[in-house]
């Protein structure tokens, strides 16, 4: 019954952050609120990185993608939410397709340069093309439909899209078409001579995570009611792999652990120094020397250390 | 006309060569559905490569390969498996950090084309037919295990099993008993013999182990120099001057 109790550990943690406006501390509920909004980005790569062992270093395309495409229509074109939001993930999930279908041509380390190159030209789009997308001042004022304008009744929007959207993902990651990517990651020769078009399933895991990573850029955009180019730049598609690696890629939650962790830790940082670069490069030395297999490496270890005593 | 058994593979004039080395040399061959058949040849002989062509893991540079009257010749793995022609590996070619039971579990997933299912929890799926393949097999009691930290045998054996998730009408075996103790050796044979008769499937397998060949092969093929010397029953191989000259006489170890 481990499934069973991973269910109700989840609807407990659901329950739990509603409550959490409650305690009236608006730093608290935007602090929640991001750290939902980058667990959702990092789950979403993990379905190529962790489940199909395709390092993308480019995932930041379709956040912003999604980010800008969510943006624009609302405020723009003056679209409701009801539209522009399945928009932006549709338009994330339709580039994620072309890309991607280059993209898995190639394998390892081209893989994960291919990814890199479209992602900076998704960048220099954002960049130059300024009358659409503000160019380096960034696409600001965010037209958000009145409900939404409050921090709490965002957040509680927030809670709700990522809930769905991770239970999505959790189906996805778990059915036949998530055992069968595993068995792409571990070993796609063979899973070709089973009758797989490896090549396929591994397009389709690329689109996947790039529409959940567009919704995620879209729930960004909307919380800071504004896109910047720095949100398509190649240091957020790094920042969202190291959340991956951190919470670690071989498990469904790690990615969620991770994100939250390196968020807090980024945010609590930026308090007292202005080094954060360097924190997470010890924060990377650490996981790459010590945790390969990420946070709930750490913890599966100690439990079996606590369970033999 | 006078063989009442159908050609199931035949292949015409088959060439591949990797940088000049030649290892394939026009091989042309007939496979009769129902039989068991072995393909023997030293070391270098070109068995894996014959393999690997027939199989779609490899294109020949000329030549035909027709499979129920199909040609295969460009197509890849997948669809090659999916008309019916699945093999083993003489390398393990296992997911080893899968445990033993999702390791054909996903076979039979694949072989029932529901890769594409994003809804269906793929653990709760074919349990039942994998156990069976599983017991087929004798890997039952290992079922939960890390498919990697099975000994070198049960490993072969699980080859096997992928291979027989794929429900295929052809099982090409490439040394399924490599690096196997001689009682292994014996139980493995017997159990592959006992399944591809069960199964009505045709067996076409690559060995070194003499004793082996003529101990279940109904007809023998020789490879040497990636050629085909011989072709034919046990006892016309065997008696073969050709054969023997480069290959039963001198070095029957190969």
């Amino acid at each position: 019954m481990p499934q069973r109790n991973q269910l109700i550990a989840s609807a407990a943690l659901v329950v739990l952050l509603a409550l959490l406006p409650l305690a009236g501390s608006r730093y608290a509920v935007d602090l929640t609120t991001e750290v939902l909004i980058y667990a959702l980005f990092a789950l979403s790569l993990n379905v190529l990185i962790g489940f199909t062992g395709n390092v993308s270093f480019g995932h930041a395309a379709y956040f912003a993608i999604g980010g800008y495409t969510c943006a624009i229509l609302l405020t723009t074109y003056r679209w409701p939410l009801a539209i522009s939001l399945p928009a932006a993930v549709v338009l994330a999930g339709l580039v994620a397709a072309v890309v991607g279908y280059f993209c898995v041509r190639l394998t390892q380390i081209y893989f994960a340069m291919l990814t890199l190159a479209f992602a900076m030209l998704v960048w220099g789009v954002a960049f130059k093309w300024k009358e659409v997308t503000g160019g380096d001042d960034g696409f600001t004022g965010i037209n958000l439909p009145a409900m939404l304008t409050n921090h709490v009744s965002y957040f509680y929007f927030t809670l709700a899209v990522v809930t769905v959207a991770i239970a999505a993902l959790w189906v996805i990651c778990h059915s036949a078409f998530g055992l069968t990517l595993v068995a792409v990651r571990e070993n796609n020769v063979r899973t070709g001579f089973i009758g797989v078009d490896t090549r396929r399933m591994r397009w389709a895991a690329f689109t996947v995570a790039g529409s959940f990573g567009g919704l995620a850029g879209a729930l960004f955009g909307m919380y800071h009611r504004g896109m910047y180019i720095e949100n398509a730049f190649w240091t957020e598609s790094a920042q969202v792999l190291i959340m991956v690696l951190l919470g670690g890629m071989y498990s469904f939650v790690g990615p969620i652990l991770g994100a939250a962790t390196l968020h807090l830790l980024q945010v609590f940082t930026n308090q007292y120094t202005t080094y954060w670069p360097t924190v997470l490069g010890l924060i990377l030395l650490v996981i790459v020397m010590v945790l390969p297999d990420g946070l709930i490496g750490l913890v599966s270890r100690v439990k079996a250390r606590w369970g033999k005593t | 006309m006078s063989d009442v058994l159908q050609t199931m593979l035949k292949i015409g004039g088959l060439w591949k060569s990797f940088a000049g080395f030649v290892a394939t040399r026009d091989v042309s061959f007939e496979l009769k559905a129902g039989e068991i058949h072995a393909v023997i040849g030293p070391n270098g002989a070109g068995k894996t490569t014959f393999f690997n062509l027939i199989t779609g893991h490899l294109r020949p540079d000329k030549g035909s390969v027709a499979f129920e009257g199909r040609d295969l010749v460009g197509l890849p793995p997948q669809r090659i498996v999916r008309l019916g022609i699945a093999r083993s590996f003489q390398r393990i070619n296992i997911y080893p950090r899968l445990s033993v039971f999702e390791n054909v579990q996903v076979a039979l997933i694949a072989h029932e084309g529901q890769q594409w299912n994003l809804f269906r929890p793929g653990r709760s799926l074919h349990r039942e037919g994998t156990r069976e393949l599983l017991e087929l097999v004798g890997l039952a009691a290992e079922a939960t295990e890390t498919a990697g930290e099975l000994s070198y045998g049960k490993q072969k054996q699980l080859e096997l099993a992928i291979a027989l998730a794929s429900q295929p009408r052809l099982l090409l075996l490439d040394e399924p008993t490599a690096g196997m103790s001689p009682q292994e050796t014996s139980e493995t044979i017997a159990s592959v013999r006992d399944i591809v008769k069960a199964r009505g499937l045709t067996l076409l397998f690559t060995e070194h182990d003499m004793s082996v060949v003529f101990g279940i092969a109904e007809r023998i093929s020789v490879l040497h120099h990636g050629e085909m010397i011989a072709s034919g029953a046990p006892d016309a191989v065997r008696n073969d001057p050709e054969v023997k000259r480069v290959y039963l006489g001198n070095n029957a170890h190969g």
